[in-house]
């Protein structure tokens, strides 16, 4: 279906309630993107402060997901929702979880971002970060864009961009591992940049998860693990 | 009138009257040739429908409606009221013969023989095909005669002990049995309403059925009693095919394995229950089931 409608129930607090959990979704998606951001902007830019209000942040990012899932099963036990409805409500409470975790990998950067600050040699990797940083800053961007609009173009389009993220997640490990055995003395500061990176990749890994589930809203079509079933 | 196995007659409501002939429908997707979308062929069919037209006096209720209903499985039917579902319901065991003015066109065949043949005899074709109201209507006798009065009068047993059997074993699979075996020849009209229906059932199965039509056969039931009787349609649906008309859609998604949807006489979409209210074919169907019309 080209243009997704979640209004005209015949009743109305039905259409009230969808696009509840919608707005409640983009604006956990907006408070995640900022956490990344500021977390990404904490480790490139040697900020503990900044890192420290990204950890203290996440606890609101745990209430949105909380406070989404009971509207979803409000929703469920209410209305009985069917068809796109249904999709929508499955969808959100699955987005909902891949947006925590985003949360939580933001959080595990600013916690590697004050374990950077306090050593007094600063570390290489953090070209890495930034580039891979701003890669998995778009494709959250994207997504969340794409769930804004329905846009399956613009869903299958950042599915593909992630998967330019993993390789150049390849290419960034390369490098690290190529600093620690240039100089082994620089390994556990490294280290702490390899974790980073990680979690950008698996940031990434999420957002994809998003563009999978705009397409099944829409399509009604679930892409995941296509492999599986040809 | 002939009543003998059908065991009462639909009246046809208010809304089968409705004038439901080509008015603009363009505002809702619809044009006068719709074609519909979906699985209507498939394979193992018990009963097929093919371009079946069906009206009161000058009114049309049901416009051209193609479509299969597999053998022993469980098909429902859907659609705001007036859609025409209980009309092509009714069809298929020509209760539409006993209303004044009904006219059938088109072939439906039972096992591939012509429902509406001439020579077909009606009688018989209630007994294949017997149905079940959205009312429980027992006959105002005891639960023994009710359900012991097809078997009777289609000569189904020799002896007593035979109508024994049939009885017993009906009221068993209608998941009655253990209620009432200790109260047989008290009133069938005493029982709960639920009980009703269930007596009802088994009152349709004890002439050993093909095919069961349900017409609204919960809308009168409270939740439990609605509970079993879907329990019931599941467990008889290994045995019958059963055509179910309903109002409640998530009735519909619960026991049946196709749904058809109806729409102002037309067979709008006939597919597979989980597609239907997962992701449906037509915008009409899914505006139907999320509620956005009715």
């Amino acid at each position: 279906m080209a243009n997704m409608s979640f209004e005209n129930h015949i009743v109305k607090q039905f259409d009230g309630e969808l696009e509840d959990i919608r707005t409640m979704l983009m604006e956990m998606g907006g408070k995640v993107e900022q956490q990344l951001k500021d977390a990404i902007t904490s480790v490139a830019g040697v900020d503990s402060a900044l890192a420290e209000r990204v950890i203290e942040r996440e606890s609101h990012v745990d209430e949105m997901e909380l406070d989404i899932d009971e509207a979803c099963m409000l929703i469920i036990a209410r209305r009985q929702p069917a068809a796109t409805d249904l999709r929508l409500v499955m969808m959100v409470s699955k987005a909902v979880n891949d947006l925590e975790r985003i949360g939580d990998e933001a959080k595990k950067i600013a916690s590697h971002a004050i374990i950077l600050a306090e050593q007094d040699v600063p570390s290489k990797g953090y070209t890495e970060v930034r580039h891979l940083g701003k890669g998995v800053s778009n494709i959250l961007a994207n997504a969340l864009d794409a769930f804004a609009r329905f846009d399956v173009e613009a869903a299958l389009k950042t599915l593909k961009d992630d998967h330019q993220i993993d390789l150049e997640y390849k290419t960034a490990l390369r490098e690290l591992v190529t600093y620690m055995m240039e100089d082994p003395r620089s390994i556990s500061r490294v280290i702490n940049i390899l974790w980073v990176v990680r979690s950008l990749e698996r940031i990434g890994d999420h957002a994809k998860n998003l563009c999978e589930q705009i397409v099944f809203v829409v399509k009604g079509q679930d892409i995941r693990h296509s492999e599986l079933r040809g | 009138m002939n009543t003998s196995a059908t065991f009462g007659v639909g009246t046809p409501s208010e809304s089968d009257f409705r004038d439901t002939r080509d008015g603009d429908m363009s505002d809702i997707g619809l044009t006068k040739g719709h074609v519909t979308v979906g699985s209507v062929e498939i394979q193992a069919a018990k009963i097929t429908a093919r371009g079946v037209n069906i009206f009161y006096g000058d009114k049309q209720a049901i416009h051209d409606v193609n479509v299969d209903i597999g053998k022993n499985q469980v098909i429902a039917m859907i659609g705001p009221s007036g859609c025409g579902k209980s009309t092509f319901l009714r069809s298929l065991n020509r209760m539409n013969d006993t209303i004044d003015g009904c006219k059938i066109e088109g072939d439906i065949r039972i096992d591939g023989e012509d429902l509406y043949s001439p020579k077909l005899d009606v009688v018989e074709l209630r007994a294949r095909v017997g149905m079940v109201f959205q009312k429980p209507n027992p006959f105002p006798k005891s639960i023994y005669d009710n359900v012991a009065y097809g078997p009777k009068i289609h000569g189904l047993a020799e002896t007593r002990a035979d109508l024994d059997e049939m009885v017993e074993k009906s009221l068993r699979r209608a998941g009655l049995w253990d209620e009432v075996k200790d109260r047989l020849f008290q009133a069938g009209t005493g029982l709960s309403g639920g009980q009703q229906q269930r007596l009802c059932i088994a009152r349709a199965i004890a002439v050993s059925p093909e095919v069961i039509l349900m017409d609204e056969p919960c809308s009168a039931l409270d939740p439990i009693a609605t509970a079993r009787i879907e329990e019931l349609i599941e467990e008889l649906s290994h045995n019958f095919t059963i055509a179910i008309v309903t109002h409640n859609m998530q009735q519909a998604a619960r026991v049946s394995q196709r749904t058809a949807y109806f729409h102002l006489g037309r067979l709008i979409e006939v597919n597979p229950t989980e597609q239907v209210f997962t992701n449906p074919e037509h915008s009409l169907t899914e505006s139907y089931i999320t509620g956005r019309f009715g």
